[in-house]
């Protein structure tokens, strides 16, 4: 099979596997850009979501429950970052770092061991890769994809309202969303949940779609979370100025962020490396807005500005 | 309207940085008030204002708003009772929003926000109108980004939001101080004209002794965390700057006032 073949081959997964992650990014895109907070709950919280949820199917429940039961397992994680962060006033970073190294423990416990896998000749499960290249209604890529609309309709509403509007406020300038009586505190909490409630759920379909949930799965989320919500402004961020499309800009970045990630495994390339190579890309993304405020002179016309 | 009995607070306490900033501070404004305070830097003009606001909690001392005790009451809370305008105009407006939603989070100061719309069509013409009397051209941009607009279209904007709920007290903490003289001027009037128009009690902090002079019923001068300078009514109308530095110099025990107060 020829180079591209196999390229066009691999692309429906690519695709499944980008729109499940949009989901989570869109969580990344709540903290780090609504509320301006790097929250690292998330690289636990992923894996929180994946393990309720199989754990819920494999006890014989239904699909929609174990999604409903990873959610609110997601809306606690954020909590405890939240509460930490807030009312014990530990600086966000670590706050998530400390919630994410217990969940590493709380996923062992929910599991009973490092993974578990859900098989979908016995269990009835959402979306599958085994359904990734079938023209059918069950087909994972038009599955999630209608969550990912589903989600962005119901953010761009929450967003919105009174109470989004304080979140959004929050973020953007505290100092004034106290002064207009926001509790900015609480916001930051709820903005918290709301992120890995949705990372969670991201997890969740994650974990259906390959079958299994595992210790690992979380590892660096956060970095393909901050790749996406990147790759989406990058490309898409002049045009995209309305606050869905601005959602669906960070799901259109993690497919591609798959895509590339195919590509490269195409390629042939170490594997062992991929996540190094993440960092890397992200790490560069991250500098560039500083490197132009630092190094770009403003252009001034000749004999001085036009104002004084 | 506002109290201020025996008011203490000390930053870095117990360290060689150690700064008494209100020391045994008492201040009563009545109903409609409009009091202008001045003071070197460092006499405690911005903390009085803090203190009021909430922004962090005074070590002694207690504060009523209209009858209302706030000691012990957060930041957000007070803000029902209050309306604020900062000395950077960074500060009062949130830069990523647009103008109309500035004024939508500012119209619910003090009220539940819960799912219902942040912002209704009928909120919108409303804010058109008041915008068209800020003569700003901000009717026509009102869903442009705050951040887009100059620091005195922001401080304008700023204390529309302070004052469109009418606020029990307005604070001015030194909200011209930013602006280039002739923007200064013009904020300023507008200032007065609201205060006067809605009746507000307010307490302004400046560091121009004319505009202290000038506008208001009361004047207070500060120095070293008290209130060393109380003057109101016709005896205020009175005053010229020559007076004030030589009240400063008096009570200051010889000490020049800082420059910034001279030359303005």
């Amino acid at each position: 099979m020829s180079f591209f073949q196999s390229f066009l081959n691999a692309m429906p997964g690519a695709v499944a596997q980008g729109l499940i992650w949009g989901i989570m990014a869109m969580g990344v895109y709540l903290t780090y850009k609504v509320l301006d907070v790097a929250d690292l709950t998330v690289d636990g919280s992923i894996c929180t979501g994946g393990a309720t949820a199989v754990m819920v199917v494999l006890a014989g429940h239904s699909v929609w429950l174990a999604l409903l039961c990873a959610l609110l397992a997601g809306l606690l994680c954020g909590l405890i970052t939240g509460l930490l962060h807030t009312f014990m006033g530990i600086p966000a970073i670590l706050a998530g770092i400390l919630t994410q190294l217990s969940l590493y423990s709380i996923n062992l416990k929910i599991m009973g061991k490092s993974n578990q896998s859900v098989n979908v000749d016995q269990f009835d499960v959402l979306i599958s890769l085994r359904w990734v290249k079938e023209l059918s209604v069950r087909n994972p890529v038009l599955v999630v994809a209608l969550f990912t609309v589903v989600i962005i309709a119901l953010l761009y509403w929450f967003f919105g309202t009174e109470l989004g509007c304080s979140i959004r406020a929050t973020g953007c300038n505290p100092h004034m969303s106290r002064a207009q009586g926001i509790n900015t505190n609480r916001n930051v909490v709820l903005g918290l949940m709301l992120s890995n409630g949705l990372v969670a759920l991201s997890g969740a379909l994650l974990s259906q779609y390959q079958g299994f949930a595992d210790l690992n799965m979380g590892r660096g989320a956060i970095v393909i979370g901050l790749a996406a919500v990147i790759i989406g402004d990058a490309i898409f961020g002049r045009i995209f100025r309305n606050f869905a499309l601005r959602l669906l800009s960070v799901c259109l970045g993690a497919i591609i962020y798959y895509l590339v990630y195919q590509f490269a495994v195409q390629l042939k390339l170490d594997p062992d490396l991929l996540k190094m190579l993440s960092a890397m890309v992200v790490a560069v993304f991250l500098a560039i807005p500083y490197w132009k405020s630092k190094y770009s002179r403003i252009k001034v016309k000749e004999g001085g500005a036009d104002r004084a | 309207m506002l109290k201020l009995e025996h008011v203490v607070k000390v930053f870095n306490a117990g360290t060689v940085n150690e700064k008494v900033a209100l020391n045994d501070l008492s201040l009563e404004l009545k109903d409609g008030d409009f009091c202008t305070v001045i003071g070197g830097n460092g006499a405690g003009k911005s903390t009085i204002l803090n203190a009021v606001a909430g922004t962090w909690l005074v070590d002694r001392g207690r504060i009523t708003i209209d009858g209302k005790d706030v000691t012990r009451l957060p930041e957000h809370k007070r803000a029902a009772l209050l309306g604020r305008v900062f000395q950077d105009p960074m500060t009062g407006t949130a830069a990523d929003m647009e103008i109309e939603e500035n004024l939508a989070l500012a119209a619910r100061r003090g009220q539940k926000r819960g799912l219902g719309a942040g912002i209704t069509r009928k909120e919108r013409e409303e804010y058109r109108e008041m915008l068209k009397i800020l003569d700003l051209g901000l009717e026509d941009r009102m869903t442009a980004k705050v951040g887009l607009l100059s620091g005195g279209q922001r401080q304008a904007l700023t204390l529309l939001m302070a004052t469109l709920k009418k606020p029990k007290l307005l604070l001015l903490d030194e909200h011209t101080a930013a602006l280039d003289p002739k923007t200064a001027k013009k904020v300023l009037e507008l200032s007065a004209r609201i205060v006067e128009e809605s009746r507000l009690t307010t307490l302004m902090i400046t560091h121009n002794m004319k505009d202290a002079i000038h506008y208001g019923n009361r004047l207070i001068m500060m120095h070293e965390g008290q209130v060393i300078f109380d003057v109101s009514g016709e005896e205020k109308k009175k005053l010229t700057v020559p007076d004030l530095l030589a009240k400063f110099e008096e009570v200051s025990g010889g000490e020049i006032a800082n420059d910034r107060m001279v030359l303005s």
